[in-house]
């Protein structure tokens, strides 16, 4: 497991060469959510029990198999984080009366997608992060509720064509800002990260399990099926999404946020959009300049006050 | 024997106390909220051992019970009311993760209208969860019902976590004398929670409620569940037999009161059936051969037990305290299909709903609820279901709309005049 990558991660070299994660699972090929999940798991490894909300990741642990090396419990779309809770307090209640071992204790991981993360299951999260649960939250976020074909969730993008929001604008609403949700709460950890940026998102591992209290994670996870693109697109499109600016990769500490990764030069974010069917009604028949802009000058002013405020630093 | 004054929900609190639990799951809903301030009292003084934790919603609250008790820890919580109903999902899922622990819910009406007295369409409407279900109708029973409850749901025939239920305000909020076991023999009796193969362990990974993919498998987990909660009635009689022999109090699964030889029977659940003893006491003075039933164990369903109790009688009123909209008692239909089919002659089985919501059930109610199972049983027609309601009670709530009505309309004529007066 993660003996062999106890070393500090530096480089792309120190990531293993092998997932610990088992393969055969009924995931979509080219899910960009496994993609992180595999990086994730690498490095947190099986001394864990991941507690599961209804999405996608529900079907990883089907009777009588399972990918995971380590424990699992599956418990509601809404709930996770109380999952999460009951499992922590009642090992902390086995050490503390001696009925267990620290050998045997476990880090508890929710894992979510982000309709239960952004929505439905939101409330119990704020009361995990409130009663600063010593736990781990893995929200992959692929945009929508994906396991059920991709109706729009509150972490829809602007425009995005899903099965509910099929007219010609697409989704009318705009992707929530969950990143700054959680960390309103001042849990001990945010992060985003992409399975695409495999290193960012070791070193953001690495650094988090070194910690107490919440520590939570949002993976943008592009979505073959739900997003219309071919799987071997997979790793273009996460990095197109940092290339272009539109998912940028942070971390909150102590109060602080720091951008990780700062695309100096982005790509127009046109490049990213094209090349998913749930956008191409940006494009076909006719490109749609004033929705296109928009998308383009809400990334550019996002990026234009992270830049004011590193020049004022 | 020294008793003390307990409300209900001391009494619940005391029993959550006796049983030595490690954990609790709260969230405050009245009228069930003086269980989790006795307790969270108790261990912030170091009375007790244990944590408490408040969680954000009932839904969450009962996940953090079942997962606390899936990881091998004795688990306690109450509820009540909107309570139970806002954490329904979770009753129905924990339960399949075949982990033990006790719940009370403290029995309120359900919205809508929005109230606060007791009726059982809450606990009713846990019916199917898989959750078995212990009725009180004293502080005594409810105290001594947690610690059996314990022993029941922790049981390796069964596996199944337990709610005991008792009625808001009649039991929640009312005094009664309660002998408090001594720590010790309480201890004795409960035991130490054995979670064998219930745990989450880095030494031993575990999947634990993970999907199965078509009805076989599920099938095989349901059935497995209905049929561990069957378990219960055997294993529910042994500890309740060794529970009276080392407490003096008998808890048998169904109670019966002057039934032995009555033609007639009440039959109901939980505190109201105070009431009907109290009916059955003054109707035997009369001549009456009249007594009750009460189901204490309502899940498992003592249906053996219950059909030997009302077989061969003349009549049996069901006095359900909850209703199925479009259907009548729920109660009743359950004794009817528990005695349809029995050999000999079948009694008249008649539906009478009342209490809903606190409301009393008066003494001359249950003076003409016998009066009309007599003469059904003398004519061999069974009644249509009757709803419980008076005269007097239609009158107030016609006086109520009335003074509402006079109210509004004094204040529409003089809105009305003022704009007059403006033109």
């Amino acid at each position: 497991m993660s003996e062999k990558i106890e070393k500090m991660i530096r480089s792309t070299r120190d990531l293993p060469s092998t997932h610990l994660l088992g393969t055969g699972t009924p995931m979509c090929a080219g899910c960009g959510g496994l993609e992180a999940l595999n990086g994730i798991y690498d490095i947190l490894g099986e001394k864990t029990v991941f507690v599961n909300a209804a999405g996608c990741m529900t079907l990883l642990s089907v009777y009588p198999f399972t990918p995971f090396r380590g424990s699992w419990l599956y418990t509601a779309m809404a709930s996770a984080p109380a999952g999460a809770q009951g499992i922590r307090d009642a090992l902390d209640i086995l050490l503390e009366q001696k009925r267990i071992t620290t050998d045997d204790d476990l880090e508890v991981v929710v894992l979510t997608g982000d309709g239960a993360a952004y929505g439905m299951g939101l409330s119990a999260t704020s009361g995990a992060m409130e009663r600063n649960l010593d736990f781990i939250y893995v929200c992959y976020d692929n945009e929508g509720y994906g396991n059920t074909g991709q109706q729009y969730s509150g972490a829809t993008p602007h425009a995005a064509k899903t099965a509910t929001s099929r007219g010609f604008a697409g989704f009318r609403g705009y992707k929530k800002d969950l990143f700054s949700i959680w960390a309103a709460h001042n849990p001990a950890y945010v992060a985003t990260v992409i399975g695409a940026e495999p290193l960012d998102l070791a070193k953001k591992i690495e650094k988090l399990r070194g910690m107490k209290g919440p520590r939570m994670i949002i993976a943008l996870s592009p979505c073959p099926t739900g997003w219309d693109f071919d799987p071997r697109e997979t790793v273009h499109i996460g990095q197109l999404a940092l290339k272009s600016g539109i998912w940028p990769l942070k971390e909150y500490i102590d109060g602080k946020v720091t951008h990780t990764k700062v695309p100096r030069k982005r790509v127009p974010v046109e490049d990213y959009l094209s090349l998913q069917g749930r956008f191409r009604h940006l494009f076909e028949p006719t490109r749609n300049e004033k929705l296109l802009d928009e998308i383009q000058a809400r990334v550019d002013s996002y990026w234009e006050k992270i830049e004011q405020d590193e020049a004022e630093k | 024997m020294k008793r003390t004054l307990l409300t209900g929900n001391a009494a619940a609190a005391w029993g959550a106390r006796l049983a030595n639990v490690d954990y609790i799951p709260s969230f405050p809903i009245t009228p069930q909220t003086e269980i989790i301030e006795s307790l969270s009292e108790w261990i912030d003084n170091g009375e007790m051992p244990g944590r408490l934790v408040t969680l954000e919603s009932e839904h969450s609250m009962i996940t953090a019970a079942g997962s606390a008790a899936a990881t091998g820890i004795r688990t306690f919580s109450a509820t009540s009311s909107q309570g139970l109903l806002y954490g329904m999902e979770m009753l129905y899922t924990v339960s399949g993760w075949r982990a033990p622990f006790v719940l009370v819910n403290v029995s309120r009406g359900l919205s809508s209208p929005i109230t606060l007295e007791p009726d059982h369409n809450d606990i009713f409407a846990a019916r199917d969860c898989g959750f078995l279900q212990i009725h009180c109708a004293s502080c005594q029973e409810i105290l001594d019902s947690i610690l059996i409850a314990y022993r029941l749901g922790e049981d390796a025939r069964v596996r199944l976590p337990v709610i005991v239920n008792m009625d808001g305000f009649y039991l929640s909020f009312t005094r009664e004398p309660v002998v408090i076991p001594d720590e010790e023999s309480a201890r004795e009796f409960v035991g130490n929670f054995d979670p064998e193969n219930i745990h989450f362990s880095a030494s031993a990974p575990e999947s634990q409620a993970v999907a199965v993919l078509g009805g076989g498998p599920y099938s095989y987990f349901r059935y497995e569940t209905h049929l561990a909660a069957m378990n219960g009635l055997a294993a529910y009689e042994e500890i309740a037999e060794e529970f009276g022999q080392r407490f003096g109090r008998s808890h048998s699964a169904v109670e019966s009161y002057c039934a032995d030889d009555a033609d007639y029977l009440f039959v109901m659940l939980g505190s109201f059936a105070t009431k009907a003893k109290e009916a059955v006491d003054r109707l035997r003075v009369c001549g009456w051969s009249i007594g009750l039933v009460r189901p204490r164990l309502v899940r498992p369903f003592p249906a053996s037990q219950l059909q030997h109790l009302l077989a061969d009688r003349k009549g049996i009123a069901v006095i359900d305290q909850n209703i199925s909209m479009g259907m009548g008692g729920v109660l009743h239909s359950e004794l009817a299909t528990a005695l349809y089919g029995q050999s000999g002659k079948q009694p008249i089985l008649a539906s009478f709903i009342g209490a809903l919501g606190g409301r009393d059930i008066a003494i001359e109610e249950f003076f003409e609820i016998a009066e009309v199972i007599k003469q059904a049983a003398s004519s061999g027609v069974t009644p249509p279901p009757r709803l419980l309601y008076t005269r007097e009670e239609l009158r107030e709530i016609r006086k109520l709309q009335a003074v509402a009505r006079a109210e509004r309309d004094e204040l529409n004529n003089n809105s009305g005049h003022k704009k007059g007066e403006a033109q």
